[in-house]
């Protein structure tokens, strides 16, 4: 059993408010075989400009610090790649430093940039990731990627990163899910869900208009995970500019606030120890005595089953924030769906359902656009990009860009990024004849997770109307 | 194309220093990337063929251990620490609570006595450079008194929640790295067990 103390358990304090400015991303796919990690970076930043009305120079002249994102130097074969790319930014001399949290190095990295502008070092600072994961032949790619695992513990099983991840798929399968056909069909359904969203998405590498049987018949990765349940590998670049108050309305008329929450666990999922569940917001103290008897196995906490990263980080956020409940207080969320049944997994970690309950979010339709069974709004759509599952997982991008995504719901210009017809031509896609804006309409505020592997770091970033804070300050 | 033993790379320890022997790179020149469709240069590849070399420190007596037939495993007995008393297998060197050098401890016959399953997968896919043989019947396995979870794979049966297994040690040719841990369903037979292994 393991304990916080008070002052572990601490709400951070930012020492002024911080504001999301713009964003930008680039096209995102499975490989880029003729285009420069630079040249995707530079896309990202150049859609950043273009968003508040600037040119790229204009928009530099703001920036004092620079935060990268960027997991795997060893994908491309490249040491400090961070430079390289500050240098092809035209940034230097400013301030730099690289970001590294697996998964969650997109979100990792905005937190880096929130915290240089809450602190009055810089009063604007640019937070951009990328990933290249198509430089290397794939098998050699898993070997890379399990290198993220204890090396001398998990990684010479296998060199396969499934296999120390889907471990714990399994055991929320059997213990939650109770192996039941009806929680497998709940899985298939987010897989349906947000690859159908990514159609809608320009971006987007992994659009397809599927059923729940095709992702149940489609092959086996990791039983009970089969391919279509499982997120995409991708290429490709994203980037936020935050400011201080001031900073921001000098850029835009229209900044949003943000604020971030961040958690860790233990890299090796082998070494978690018991522990009582940290309550959020929305719980009760002995709310989950009688978890163990209502899905036998379910008593040792996090176990394998839950995310102790994403609740702390949640913990953190929804304090600073204000937030009590994320169903009536958010209006839109992008949780970091690595597969189906980590999708689930956070809604319970982040409060969206209470633990054990997690499928209820999609049963009840309101983790949709449109709430399939109401036919109304759903109440708190998730992942209308598509996720990593449809649109793209370019990890040290994927957190950036979910923010993005929640930033042009609430700006309220998800159509202009997501509908124009060249932007479809220019990115060399089809835009499918039944087009449908998935806007959610009047959004003010929005939420995005960004998550690594088996657990080990997560950000949870918060986006807020001005005019709609919960909090006073 | 495999190396000849005489080509391999192998290092040992003289007055507190690596000493490498033999070859721990070939080179191979890169190779241009054209794109078939166009004629056009898009790149080039940059072999590469390295050998890492690292420590596994205050670890070493578990993986020598293995070779041994026996599962150490460490517990904190600082009497200062809240935590006195919690066993860890993964092996680890220090507390995580107090930080104080753990005593290592011999714990084969608890484990055999206790060991049971508290997740799986079976993968039929791997990355480079893995020895193990496909499907991998990866475990994770609960032991009686010890705080963490233990990973390793399954070499005879198959998995499932809550089954009873037992450790084996490849104690002929050891590979020293975790390979040589496995586990395999109570009542197994020794004839049963892959080459190498032993109870």
């Amino acid at each position: 059993m393991i304990k916080f103390s008070d002052k572990q358990l601490k709400i951070p304090k930012m020492s002024k408010p911080v504001y999301l400015a713009t964003v930008g991303m680039s096209k995102f796919d499975r490989a880029f075989p003729e285009t420069r990690t630079e040249e995707l970076c530079i896309q990202a930043l150049t859609a950043a400009a273009d968003f508040v009305n600037m040119t790229p120079a204009e928009l530099k002249s703001f920036i004092h610090t620079a935060y990268y994102g960027h997991f795997a130097d060893h994908f491309g074969d490249q040491l400090l790649g961070e430079a390289v790319i500050h240098d092809r930014l035209g940034l230097d001399p400013l301030g730099t430093i690289g970001v590294k949290t697996g998964g969650a190095t997109g979100g990792s990295t905005m937190w880096e940039a929130i915290k240089t502008v809450a602190s009055g070092y810089s009063d604007c600072a640019l937070a951009l990731g990328w990933e290249r994961m198509d430089e290397v032949p794939t098998d050699e790619g898993n070997h890379l990627i399990s290198a993220a695992a204890d090396k001398d513990w998990e990684t010479p099983l296998g060199h396969i990163y499934t296999g120390y991840y889907a471990v714990m798929a399994q055991r929320y399968w059997q213990i939650f899910g109770k192996a039941e056909d009806s929680f497998r069909k709940t899985m298939a359904e987010i897989a349906v869900k947000n690859r159908g969203y990514a159609r809608m998405n320009p971006y987007a590498h992994g659009p397809m208009k599927i059923t729940v049987e095709d992702v149940i018949n489609s092959t086996v990765i990791a039983y009970p995970l089969r391919a279509l349940d499982c997120c995409l590998m991708s290429v490709g670049s994203a980037c936020g500019v935050v400011c201080d108050e001031k900073t921001a309305y000098e850029i835009t008329d229209n900044p949003l606030r943000i604020w971030i929450g961040a958690g860790s666990h233990t890299l090796r999922v082998a070494d978690r120890r018991n522990m009582k569940i940290p309550l959020l917001p929305n719980e009760k103290p002995g709310q989950y005595d009688n978890l163990g008897k209502r899905f036998p196995g379910a008593d040792r906490y996090p176990g394998f089953s839950s995310f102790l990263a994403a609740r702390v980080a949640a913990y953190y956020a929804y304090n600073m924030t204000g937030v009590v409940d994320p169903i009536d207080d958010l209006d839109v969320v992008e949780l970091h769906d690595a597969f189906t049944i980590s999708d689930i997994q956070t809604y319970e970690d982040i409060g969206i359902t209470p633990y054990g309950d997690g499928r209820n979010y999609i049963e009840s339709g309101d983790a949709y656009h449109t709430n399939p069974i109401t036919k109304k709004p759903g109440k708190l759509p998730s992942n209308l990009c598509g996720g990593l599952i449809g649109c793209m997982h370019a990890v040290g991008a994927t957190g950036l860009m979910q923010i993005a995504e929640i930033g042009y719901h609430i700006w309220n210009r998800w159509d202009e990024i997501h509908e124009p017809e060249e932007k479809w031509k220019e990115f060399g896609r089809e835009k499918p004849k039944d087009w449908t804006s998935l806007q959610v309409k009047g959004a003010k505020r929005g939420l995005a997770i960004s998550h690594a592997g088996v657990g080990s770091h997560v950000t949870c970033t918060i986006l807020m109307h001005p005019n709609h804070l919960i909090k006073e300050e | 194309m495999p190396k000849t033993e005489e080509e391999k790379g192998f290092v040992s320890i003289i007055n507190g220093r690596y000493k490498p022997k033999g070859k721990f790179h070939i080179i191979e020149a890169n190779q241009p990337i054209f794109n078939e469709d166009t004629g056009k240069l898009a790149g080039v590849t940059n072999p590469r063929d390295m050998t890492y070399i690292h420590s596994y420190g205050g670890e070493a007596v578990f993986f020598e251990s293995l070779s041994k037939g026996k599962l150490m495993a460490t517990r904190c007995d600082n009497d200062k620490c809240k935590f006195k008393g919690s066993i860890y297998l993964p092996f680890r060197i220090y507390c995580p609570d107090c930080l104080q050098k753990m005593t290592a401890i011999d714990f084969t016959e608890k484990a055999k006595k206790s060991a049971k399953i508290y997740s799986f997968i079976i993968t039929h896919r791997s990355g480079a450079f893995n020895t193990l043989k496909l499907p991998i019947k990866f475990i994770n396995i609960e032991f009686d008194d010890v705080v963490t979870i233990l990973m390793s794979y399954l070499s005879v049966g198959d998995p499932e929640i809550e089954k009873r297994v037992v450790p084996i040690f490849k104690t002929k040719n050891p590979t020293y790295s975790i390979m040589d841990l496995s586990f395999v369903p109570e009542g197994t037979s020794e004839s049963e067990l892959p080459e190498g292994f032993t109870f």
